[in-house]
């Protein structure tokens, strides 16, 4: 555990108090059921409990005072992400609160910090990033195109999965003003509402019943004020929030893996096989004992990106990649050992495991894969 | 107060660098400490490690949080970090650094009596006593408590009979500290801690070589060796709670080994070559040297992380945890490292091969031991998972 301050350590009990009260991975079975039918009208997660977080004002943590804001930091909103990650808790919180706000805060103007932070602070307002356009994270290929139209822009072309894009009010698009796929001149960030005409989104039933969106964009026309930062220069931009998002979505990875290996820990501690507890066999103590080694290596990463940003550390880029991977690697293994060791039963529909394993899935691949983010790292070192 | 106390912290960083800078042997410089560590002739004929040593003992900061009536300088464990970290930029290391230092020393400050402690400490602290640790015995070893090596009670003397193995240095120590057992009807409750001068009669040392080609481990053998009552150290049939507690020492020093791991990716760039997009021309080798280093980046925030964690009084049950992190680490790395030389970090001796490369090919060699001594990985696990993750014995 980091070292926490007094109003980070009431933000970090109140957060794990909410989530073992309000939403348990009872609330996740209830919000969509894919065992037994599923609910038709899911939208991927509780607007009450999203407005009971935003009465805590965990929707404004990262956002400036003086517009709603508590500015309390990346390591406080990463402590309440790991709480919400332990029991699986469905909300746009890391969208929103998270990559949203942070896109605003590191590239908005005041007229657009004016306009969109007070309503993203309170919650009023949802916000995503549209990004990804194939089946794997590939910033350096994004193809959706920008072309001056008036005084605007047009934007035509795809974007797939958009995080909690069915519910989204605001979503930073990620286009090529100019230059092609590939090239970093030219990627121009821009501030599109979703209401907006030509705008078509369609819901992905995701495995982990979250609700992620593909976004068509058939000839929107954006105004001059929605684009972030410059024209053309919005690579530099895209790379700090990505680091940002990989870091949100590792601690809310930290939280599932250490609650998977909780809930392993009291099987082991209870289920009797040939006379014994389970938990008695070496066989079974060795490999919890080098999942708990993963474990901390996962916790020291996931910290260490988290306060990175909070002090403007330029190793950010490395770092938020090495929590990243290392928190794919950790939540992968433990969420499948979480299925092994309950045996029969961690396998049933019924048994918390796999809705651990679903979302453990979709988490490695949000925000740049293990594999993309060991890459990066390499690149990043000299390898 | 947290003002004054980063003023008088930034104030002793430069005070530190003043003396490091002045008393420190430049020609001393990058040589790995180790090296006179772990060999007695090597530290004796090198006049200037010598001198560093004579005046780190003086000052010193050796050990510098310990009692200066102990060799210590009456500093706190901050102020030894400062050092450290003042040392290291240099290309420095601590002269006294030994097995006294890591393992024995902190043992007697908490076990020992007063009369034990001023007739040792101030030698650990001036490194003028080299101790070894006579613990493994050749049927005691993962199961180090079922120790056979018999301790009787003449009335005068201790009596002490039996065999060690896997003793560090022990052909090159003037004092072992041993567990030994004083009482057969029961197990870890009939086990003493004796401190053991090396020069006794009826001691035998006597070298193992290893894979590696090492000499360092030996086996000690005791015949009727007679131990002045006064050697024992806290209560007869106290020593396995000594011993365990010098074993968490043991390992702390073991896992917080900094040992300056210099990145692979430069010398792999060496041998293997670059390809077109400027990366290790070697896909599979790359990825797993990637993995390996980005768990050691991982790792050494853990260290830090549980250090932090400790200083603030929260749960530091982590050292087993650390100590196998370590070891996988560390070996995953020294084979990686001969992999990428491919045949030329195979070399065991000869002009055909360059020091680093016969260097690399022993350090393969030696790193199979890491997850055998200091309790082995399997030893690490089941303690892991008895006292930390709370499983049933």
């Amino acid at each position: 555990m980091a070292v926490l301050n007094e109003e980070q350590q009431m933000l970090k009990d109140m957060a794990a108090d909410w989530a073992r009260e309000r939403m348990p991975v009872t609330a996740l079975r209830s919000l969509y059921d894919h065992g037994g039918g599923g609910r038709a009208d899911s939208i991927g997660y509780d607007p009450e409990a999203w407005a009971e977080m935003a009465q805590m004002g965990w929707t404004g943590i990262l956002a400036p005072q003086d517009h709603g804001g508590s500015d309390f930091g990346y390591l406080s909103l990463g402590l309440i992400l790991e709480e919400m990650g332990k029991t699986l808790a469905a909300s746009p919180l890391l969208s929103s609160a998270l990559v949203a706000v942070s896109a605003l805060r590191m590239g908005g103007d005041d007229a657009q910090q004016a306009r969109w932070l007070p309503g993203l602070a309170d919650g009023s307002v949802i916000g995503t990033l549209a990004l990804d356009e194939g089946p794997h994270h590939a910033p350096e290929r994004l193809a959706l195109a920008a072309t001056p139209s008036g005084d605007g822009w047009t934007l035509s072309g795809i974007k797939r999965p958009v995080q909690d894009g069915m519910v989204a009010h605001l979503a930073i698009v990620a286009a090529h003003t100019s230059g092609a796929p590939g090239v970093r001149d030219g990627i121009t960030l821009f501030l599109v509402d979703t209401a907006a005409p030509g705008l078509t989104r369609t819901p992905l039933d995701q495995i982990d019943a979250r609700l992620p969106a593909t976004f068509t964009f058939d000839k929107v026309i954006v105004s001059p004020d929605a684009v972030l930062g410059e024209v053309g220069q919005g690579a530099d931009l895209l790379d700090a929030l990505r680091d940002r998002a990989a870091v949100g979505i590792a601690a809310e990875m930290l939280g599932s893996a250490s609650q998977a290996f909780d809930t392993i820990l009291d099987y082991l501690r209870t289920r009797v096989q040939f006379g014994a507890i389970i938990g008695s066999f070496q066989a079974l103590q060795h490999r919890a004992a080098c999942l708990f080694g993963e474990l901390q290596l996962t916790r020291s990463a996931v910290e260490l990106a988290l306060v990175a940003i909070d002090e403007g550390d330029t190793a950010l880029p490395a770092l938020a990649s090495l929590a990243k991977a290392t928190a794919g690697d950790t939540l992968h293994a433990i969420s499948s050992q979480m299925v092994q060791l309950h045996g029969g039963i961690g396998m049933t529909h019924e048994h918390d495991a796999g809705l651990y394993l679903k979302r453990a899935r979709v988490a490695e691949q949000c925000y740049g894969s293990t594999a993309w983010h060991r890459e990066r790292w390499a690149r990043l070192n000299g390898y | 107060m947290v003002e004054s106390e980063a003023i008088d912290e930034q104030a002793f960083r430069l005070e530190a660098r003043a003396w490091l800078k002045a008393n420190f042997p430049p020609s001393l410089a990058h040589v790995p400490g180790l090296i006179f560590q772990g060999d007695r002739h090597t530290a004796e004929a090198n006049a200037d490690y010598q001198l560093w040593r004579q005046r780190m003992a003086d000052k010193g900061w050796g050990v510098p949080n310990w009692a200066s009536r102990y060799g210590g300088a009456d500093l706190t464990s901050l102020h030894g970090k400062i050092i450290g970290e003042e040392l290291t930029a240099i290309g420095g290391f601590n002269p006294i650094r030994s097995y006294g230092t890591m393992m024995l020393g902190p043992t007697l400050l908490e076990y020992g009596n007063e009369a034990q402690k001023l007739e040792h400490l101030p030698f650990i602290a001036s490194h003028e006593r080299r101790w070894c640790q006579g613990f493994s015995e050749p049927g005691a070893g993962s199961d180090l408590a079922s120790l056979q090596t018999r301790c009787t009670d003449m009335g005068d003397h201790w009596l002490v009979n039996g065999q060690k193995i896997w003793t560090s240095g022990a052909d090159q120590a003037d004092w072992c500290f041993a567990i030994v057992r004083t009482d057969t009807s029961r197990k870890q409750g009939g086990i003493s801690f004796l401190l053991i001068d090396m020069a006794s009669e009826g001691i035998e040392a006597r070298p193992i070589v290893l894979i590696s080609g090492s000499t360092h481990f030996c086996e000690v053998f005791f015949n009727d060796v007679k131990v002045p009552k006064g050697n024992l150290v806290g209560q007869v049939n106290q020593g396995w709670t000594i011993a365990k507690r010098l074993l968490q020492f043991e390992r702390n020093s073991l896992s917080e080994v900094k040992a300056d791991i210099t990145p692979l990716s430069p010398l792999a760039h060496e041998y293997l070559g670059t390809d077109a997009l400027g990366r290790i021309d070697s896909p599979d080798l790359r990825a797993r040297m990637v993995h390996n280093a980005m768990r050691h980046e991982a790792y050494m925030a853990t260290v830090h992380r549980f250090a932090q964690e400790a200083k603030n009084g929260g749960p530091s049950n982590g050292v087993s945890t650390l100590k196998n992190l370590w070891s996988g680490i560390i070996q995953e790395r020294s084979e990686l490292l001969v992999e990428l030389m491919g045949a030329n970090g195979l070399g065991w001796a000869g002009d055909a091969y360059g020091e680093a490369e016969r260097e690399a090919a022993r350090a393969l060699l030696h790193s199979k031991a890491f997850s055998i001594y200091g309790g082995s990985f399997e030893v690490q696990n089941n303690i892991t998972a008895k006292h930390t993750l709370g499983l049933p014995g």
